[in-house]
Order: structure tokens, then C-alpha cells, then sequence
């Protein structure tokens, strides 16, 4: 059938279209991991392959292993103080460093490694 | 990451450093814990900050510090220092041994005016004694340039910073609770990146001990190409972080300033210092 047909090809470039969003949000969230002005992650932990990266902080690894719910390491960074009060790392979301949309973003980039 | 020994210290430093200890007591637990934290780093060698703990940037510090490029600004300080007033004075009749050597006691609480009194401000007072202008606090420039002078002249003594009264040790303690708050929209305390994380890189910057801070200020900081005082570098710190600075020679930079050299009492003045 041709409406059937049309459904599907509808369905193809949705698929598509969210892919590469999704792509987008990867590199963005790469972006703002590593820019000193947002995130500044780096200053701290060993991730993929950023350069100077500090080692106060434990290296992002294996993070779909070790963070299966995607919501824990949201407030890891949204309020890093709430599991741990003397955290060295800041409240980047409570502090208004980054927004809810930009660790959305991270966490995108984060779940590659 | 923090070995759990570490962990066991640092809290044990916390609580010592905020129920009933004394600043000597504090002073004890201090340079202990840097003494389990860095057992190969000799007590003495605090004086170079960063550098203490961190041989890998040593060598190249070393070589700069044989061509030290803060040698101009001791001869700019020396000149400014025996240039007199217009009244005829020199800066000399407002010091102890005429201003030579005594860098090592500043800061010191002034009893009779209830203040602790820097350096910088002592200079500034000896200023306006003479009906001259005060020199700015910014920048480098004058200040800094006589403030190197002095600490030039008074390299190898011993710091030993006194807590004369009541009024004094609150003004310690003042100092102490700023340095282990948290502030800034970064959340950091000084103790933060000086105390708890000191020789851990913060991208390529290694953080130095919180003990010899003092001893080697004003620094000629080649990130600025000039000197900078104490209270510029506190700034520095605190814009890092997000915070708003305070203004030079203000209560809560003289306390940090009090607190911070009393912890380094007995490590040599080594004063002007290089830094990145
Ligand atoms: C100034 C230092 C610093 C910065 C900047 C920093 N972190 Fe952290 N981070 C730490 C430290 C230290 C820990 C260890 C836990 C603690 O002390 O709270 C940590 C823990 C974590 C954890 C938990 C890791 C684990 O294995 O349990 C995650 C995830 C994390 N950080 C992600 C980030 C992300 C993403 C950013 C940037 C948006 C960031 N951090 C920025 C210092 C930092
Ligand atoms: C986020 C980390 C961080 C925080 C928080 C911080 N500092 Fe620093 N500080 C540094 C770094 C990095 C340097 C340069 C390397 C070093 O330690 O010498 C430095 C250098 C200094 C120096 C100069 C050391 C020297 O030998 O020349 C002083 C003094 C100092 N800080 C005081 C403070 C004070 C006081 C506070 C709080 C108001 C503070 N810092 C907060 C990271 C920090």
C-alpha cells in the first residue's frame, strides 16, 4: 500500500533526523565538558582523550557500566555536594555553572566513554 | 584519589583546627598533617611552595630563579626606600633596625590600635606619617618593589608570628574560618585546593601547601609580567573561584594574611619569590 509505504519512509527520516540530534548533542556535550568556561571537567578528571587533564577526581570511564541510571550521574553534577558535603567537585546545576539542558548534553557525551 | 588514612587525618585536622584548640595546637596538628601527607618534602623546603611537593616543575623554577626576574624590582625598592619624604624623613625612621630585616614580623597584631598590621600597610602608614600620598595596593609597581626590597633584606630570618591577647586570637580565628569556608559560586575553600587536595593537578596547575605561602611574597608571577603581593594573589584565588574579592589590606585579607603566616612560623623568609 502506498500509505503504508509513506509510514515508513516518514519513519526512516525521523530515525534519522533524531540520530544526528543525537550526534549534535554528543559533540556539544563534548564541547562543554571540556570548555573551562562551562563544565571545565577536565580540570579534574582523565576523559577520553582531552589534553591536561587534572587528576583530583576519578577518570570518566566506563560510565553506561558504572551509572546505569542515567538520573544518579545527573545529580552527580548537578549537586556534587549532595553525596558527599566537603566534595572538591562543584555544584555545576545547584550553582547556576550550567544549565539542566547542558548536562543533559554531557551526559550524552559521558555515556560514549 | 584520597587513601582513607588521609581522609582519617584531614578529618582529624578539621575537627582539631575548630573545637577548642589553640592556634598553637592548630600549629601542631598543621604541620603534622603536611608532615604524614608529604613524608619526603623537608619541613624546611615549605619555603618554596609548589615546589616542595612537586619535583617535576623544580628544575626549570631553579634555573629561572639563578637570573631571578624580580632583581630589578629589589633595586627599584631599595632606591624608593632610601629616596627621603619631601619633609627629609626616609622610610627607615618608621621601622625597627631601620627597615632592614624584619619582614619576618609582619604581620603583627598592634595591641594598642587593635589591628594586625601588614607590611604593605605598615609602608603606607610610614606614608601618610610623612604627609605623603599612600602608594596603591594594585598592580606591582612601588609597593610591591619596596615590599621586595624588604623581604629581600631579611632573607634567611625566622618567621614567628605572636597571638599577643584575646583580641588578637579572634582575629586568628577570623582567618582560620575563612580559609576553610566555602565560598564562591564554584564552592571552594582555600583548605579545598591548599589543605585537602595540595600536589593533585587542576588541569596543569599543581596547588601548593597551605604552609611556606608567606614566606617568599611579593612573587614576580611571569603569567603577569610583574610582581604581585599577597592580597593580589588571594584575589587571584578568589576570582578563580568565582567569589568576589575582597579589597587589599581589608580585615578579612589581614586575618587570611594573619592566619597563613602564623602556620608557617618557623620557616625562613626567602622573599621576593618566582612563580608562574
Ligand atoms: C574541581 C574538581 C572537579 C571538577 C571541575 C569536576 N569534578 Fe567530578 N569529581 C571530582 C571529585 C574530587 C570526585 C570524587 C567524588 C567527590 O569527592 O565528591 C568527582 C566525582 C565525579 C563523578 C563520580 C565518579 C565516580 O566514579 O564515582 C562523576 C560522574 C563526575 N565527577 C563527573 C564530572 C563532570 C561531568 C564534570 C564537569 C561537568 C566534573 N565532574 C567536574 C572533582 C571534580
Ligand atoms: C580551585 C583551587 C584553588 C582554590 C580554591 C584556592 N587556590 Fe590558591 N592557588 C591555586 C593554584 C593552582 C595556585 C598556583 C600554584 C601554587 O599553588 O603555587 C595557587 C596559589 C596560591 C598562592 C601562592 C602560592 C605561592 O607559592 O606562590 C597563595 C598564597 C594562595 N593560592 C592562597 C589561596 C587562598 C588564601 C585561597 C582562598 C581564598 C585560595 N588560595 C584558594 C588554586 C587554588
Amino acid at each position: 500500500m502506498l500509505m503504508k509505504r509513506y509510514i515508513n519512509i516518514v519513519f526512516i527520516i525521523l530515525i534519522f533526523a533524531i540520530s544526528s540530534v543525537q550526534a549534535d548533542n554528543v559533540k556539544e556535550g563534548k564541547k562543554l565538558a571540556f570548555d573551562r568556561k562551562k563544565g571545565n571537567c577536565l580540570a579534574c578528571h582523565q576523559i577520553g582523550n582531552g589534553e591536561l587533564a587534572g587528576n583530583n577526581g576519578p577518570p570518566l570511564i566506563a560510565m553506561e557500566a558504572r551509572f546505569p541510571n542515567r538520573i544518579d550521574l545527573f545529580n552527580q553534577i548537578w549537586d556534587a555536594t549532595k553525596n558527599n558535603p566537603n566534595s572538591f567537585m562543584p555544584p555545576f546545576g545547584k550553582h547556576g555553572v550550567i544549565t539542566k539542558d547542558e548536562i543533559n548534553k554531557i551526559l550524552e557525551y559521558l555515556y560514549t566513554l | 584519589m584520597m587513601g582513607n588514612i588521609n581522609k582519617i587525618f584531614y578529618i582529624l585536622l578539621f575537627v582539631s583546627l575548630n573545637i577548642y584548640a589553640s592556634p598553637e595546637d592548630d600549629l601542631t596538628d598543621f604541620q603534622n598533617y603536611f608532615k604524614n601527607k608529604f613524608p619526603n618534602t623537608e619541613f624546611s623546603d615549605y619555603k618554596n611552595g609548589v615546589y616542595s611537593i612537586d619535583s617535576s616543575s623544580r628544575e626549570q623554577w631553579e634555573s629561572i630563579e639563578e637570573f631571578p626576574p624580580y632583581e630589578i624590582n629589589i633595586e627599584q625598592g631599595e632606591e624608593l626606600f632610601n629616596t627621603p619624604f619631601k619633609n627629609g624623613n626616609t622610610y627607615a625612621s618608621c621601622f625597627k633596625n631601620n627597615g632592614i630585616g624584619i619582614r619576618q614580623n609582619y604581620p603583627y597584631f598592634d595591641e594598642d590600635k587593635d589591628e594586625i598590621i601588614t607590611l604593605e600597610l605598615a609602608i603606607n602608614n610610614c606614608r601618610k606619617k610623612n604627609g605623603e600620598k599612600p602608594l596603591s595596593y594594585y598592580r606591582g609597581g612601588p609597593m610591591a618593589d619596596i615590599s621586595a626590597y624588604m623581604a629581600y633584606t631579611s632573607r634567611g630570618k625566622i618567621i614567628d608570628i605572636k597571638i599577643p591577647n584575646y583580641k588578637a586570637e579572634e582575629a586568628y580565628e577570623a582567618g582560620k574560618k575563612l580559609y576553610f569556608t566555602k565560598v564562591g559560586q564554584l564552592n571552594f575553600s582555600c583548605a579545598d585546593c591548599h589543605v585537602y587536595y595540595p600536589g593533585t593537578k587542576l588541569r596543569a596547575d599543581i596547588t601548593s601547601p597551605a604552609i611556606g605561602h608567606p614566606t617568599h611574597f611579593p612573587v614576580y608571577r611571569s603569567r603577569a609580567g610583574r610582581m604581585v603581593t599577597l592580597h593580589e594573589r588571594f584575589a587571584g584565588c578568589l576570582n578563580r573561584i568565582r567569589a568576589k574579592p575582597f579589597k587589599a589590606q581589608r580585615d578579612e585579607y589581614k586575618n587570611l594574611e594573619y592566619f597563613l603566616t602564623y602556620m608557617s612560623n618557623g620557616l625562613e623568609i626567602n622573599g621576593p619569590g618566582s612563580r608562574k
